[in-house]
């Protein structure tokens, strides 16, 4: 299993190689964020901005309009917090082709514990105008999805994430990009995951169909614009949706599918998520198991919103 | 402008036309036909407030008509309270939270650096402005980075929205900071046009280091009730017969 900020630092050298477009810019993170890689291979395309991440992001929006693309990293509380403003006021507002690319996703951030564990970077940044939102399942859609996000202009919040994750596409799969991907199909009810949740749903989706109950799993790695499309013909064909997100219960995933479906195709929506408390140290799986983001929390979360069918 | 809109920023507005008059009529290699050159010199209004000022050099230059003038601040305008690049020619950033603008202007330096151009970078800062925490980042990496192509000046009027500078924070010794922080610090009288010319002639051969030019002004200058006098800040317009002084004092009789 590769972890996601490896792959992060490795897709970005290989994409080096045969383009100049782009830049690293790193707030004193390389080695949590993966960027250490592109460092090593390429240190005059590094700019070193110290821990300093308002000047970052705003000095990025000026690199971009001297004409090269700069990939903005950094943690993502700092990233939606710290430099949100920022974010906002100097990127998107004056829509500057700067990338950011968010690690540290979540309870997965792990030891560090609640200062570094994002809980609310989804919701913060899907209400900003002009940014898009993207948050790949596994190493491969996020490979896949590094040169697309490159060619396509535009303010973009990329989240990588932090621990290795397993698989959930195929390796010569063609991914779609910005659509929802159906990866198990089924009538009974849908799951619609991102990032770290999307292969415990397909665990879930596993159990449920031993006890005769078969779920459509959809990765929901587009958050914004989201596949608008797919959530409502989710909510017409299957009836019912549990979300989960490694983020916390208000407008992240859950909030962004509840508001789809209440407007046009209303259906009982169950959330897994975070509840409204912050995280604490611990190993990313001990984390889970706790705070209730384990297959067996979407098993019930799929039988609870069944009873509301 | 300020009276159309009804709102504004009189004070830092005026504190800063000797040095935005300068810099678009003589120092910069920036003009409508070369706006989109990447070598060219780039203006950027940090205290984007004081964007009164900006729209009148603009409008000078030729960007637009001074017909706009009238749709300052009001809805569907092409000038809006605080610059914005995507509605109005000649705008460079959307200034107007304090810090960004030298921030983005930092990068456009480093930019031109990397991609070896000898075109110049030009920030425009308040004296409240440099309470916030981003400017001194963006210090540490103008400094770091060796940004000779770029200066920052800072209009130091000595008020800012509540009270004189001195009263809010320790902005004072502003010119040791900067020193400490490893820029090239010039100290001009703002409102006068031989030492504006001459901080400017001197930053340009500065070479490895960033210059700030901290330029000695008056808020509210040339409008003798508006001078030194805070409320004149912002969002106020001078009205009646404050107006007519006003206007009389600016030498636009003709406008009233």
């Amino acid at each position: 299993m590769e972890n996601m900020r490896d792959a992060f630092g490795k897709v970005l050298t290989e994409l080096a190689a045969n383009r100049d477009d782009f830049v690293v810019l790193d707030a004193d993170v390389a080695g949590g964020t993966g960027t250490y890689h592109f460092r090593e291979a390429y240190p005059d395309r590094f700019i070193q901005c110290g821990i300093a991440e308002q000047n970052m992001f705003s000095m990025a929006a000026g690199l971009a309009e001297s004409g090269v693309i700069p990939i903005v990293t950094c943690y993502a509380v700092f990233a939606s917090m710290r430099a949100l403003e920022q974010a906002r006021n100097s990127i998107a507002y004056p829509e500057f082709n700067v990338k950011i690319a968010a690690s540290h996703l979540g309870l997965d951030v792990g030891p560090d514990g609640a200062t570094h564990q994002a809980l609310e970077d989804i919701a913060i940044y899907r209400s900003i105008p002009r940014m898009s939102v993207v948050s790949p399942a596994d190493p491969i859609e996020l490979k896949a999805v590094m040169p697309y996000l490159l060619d396509n202009t535009g303010p973009l919040y990329l989240r990588t994430g932090r621990s290795p994750l397993p698989n959930v596409f195929d390796e010569n799969t063609a991914i779609e990009h910005g659509k929802a991907h159906v990866l198990c199909e089924g009538e009974d009810v849908t799951i619609m995951a991102v990032g770290v949740m999307v292969h415990r749903a397909l665990e879930a989706a596993e159990q449920l169909a031993k006890e005769g109950i078969f779920c459509r799993v959809l990765n929901m790695s587009w958050l914004k614009p989201m596949d608008e499309e797919a959530v409502i013909k989710a909510a017409q064909e299957t009836g019912a949706i549990v979300t989960c997100e490694d983020h916390n219960k208000y407008g992240g995933l859950g909030g962004a599918v509840m508001e789809i479906v209440c407007e046009n195709h209303p259906v009982p929506v169950k959330r897994v998520a975070v509840e409204d408390i912050f995280g604490a140290s611990g190993e990313p799986e001990d984390l889970a198991k706790e705070y209730g983001l384990m297959p067996r929390n979407i098993v019930d979360a799929v039988k609870q919103v069944l009873k509301h069918k | 402008m300020n009276c159309h809109a009804g709102s504004g920023h009189p004070g830092g507005s005026l504190s800063c036309v000797e040095i935005i008059s300068w810099l678009y009529a003589k120092e910069m290699n920036y003009c409508v036909e070369n706006k989109d050159d990447p070598c060219r010199d780039r203006f950027i209004l940090s205290k984007g407030h004081s964007c009164l000022s900006l729209y009148a050099a603009l409008a000078e230059k030729g960007f637009f008509s001074k017909e706009e003038f009238k749709t300052l601040r009001h809805a569907g305008g092409m000038l809006q309270g605080h610059p914005d690049r995507l509605k109005t020619p000649g705008v460079e950033f959307n200034s107007g939270s304090l810090g960004q603008g030298f921030s983005f202007a930092l990068g456009c330096a480093l930019g031109a650096k990397r991609a070896g151009r000898a075109c110049r970078t030009y920030a425009l800062l308040g004296d409240g402005e440099l309470n916030e925490g981003q400017i001194w980042e963006g210090c540490m990496f103008g400094a770091h980075f060796n940004l000779d192509n770029f200066v920052a000046i800072v209009d130091y009027n000595k008020l800012q929205s509540d009270d004189l500078n001195t009263k809010i924070t320790a902005i004072e010794p502003m010119t040791d900071k900067f020193k400490a922080f490893g820029w090239h610090v010039i100290e001009i009288d703002g409102h006068d046009f031989r030492e504006i010319e001459n901080g400017f002639t001197r930053a340009r051969a500065m070479a490895g280091k960033p210059t700030v030019i901290i330029a000695h002004t008056v808020k509210g200058k040339g409008v003798s009730y508006m001078e030194n006098v805070p409320k004149w800040h912002g969002s106020l317009c001078p009205t009646g017969e404050d107006r007519e002084c006003a206007m009389r004092e600016c030498g636009c009789e003709e406008l009233i």
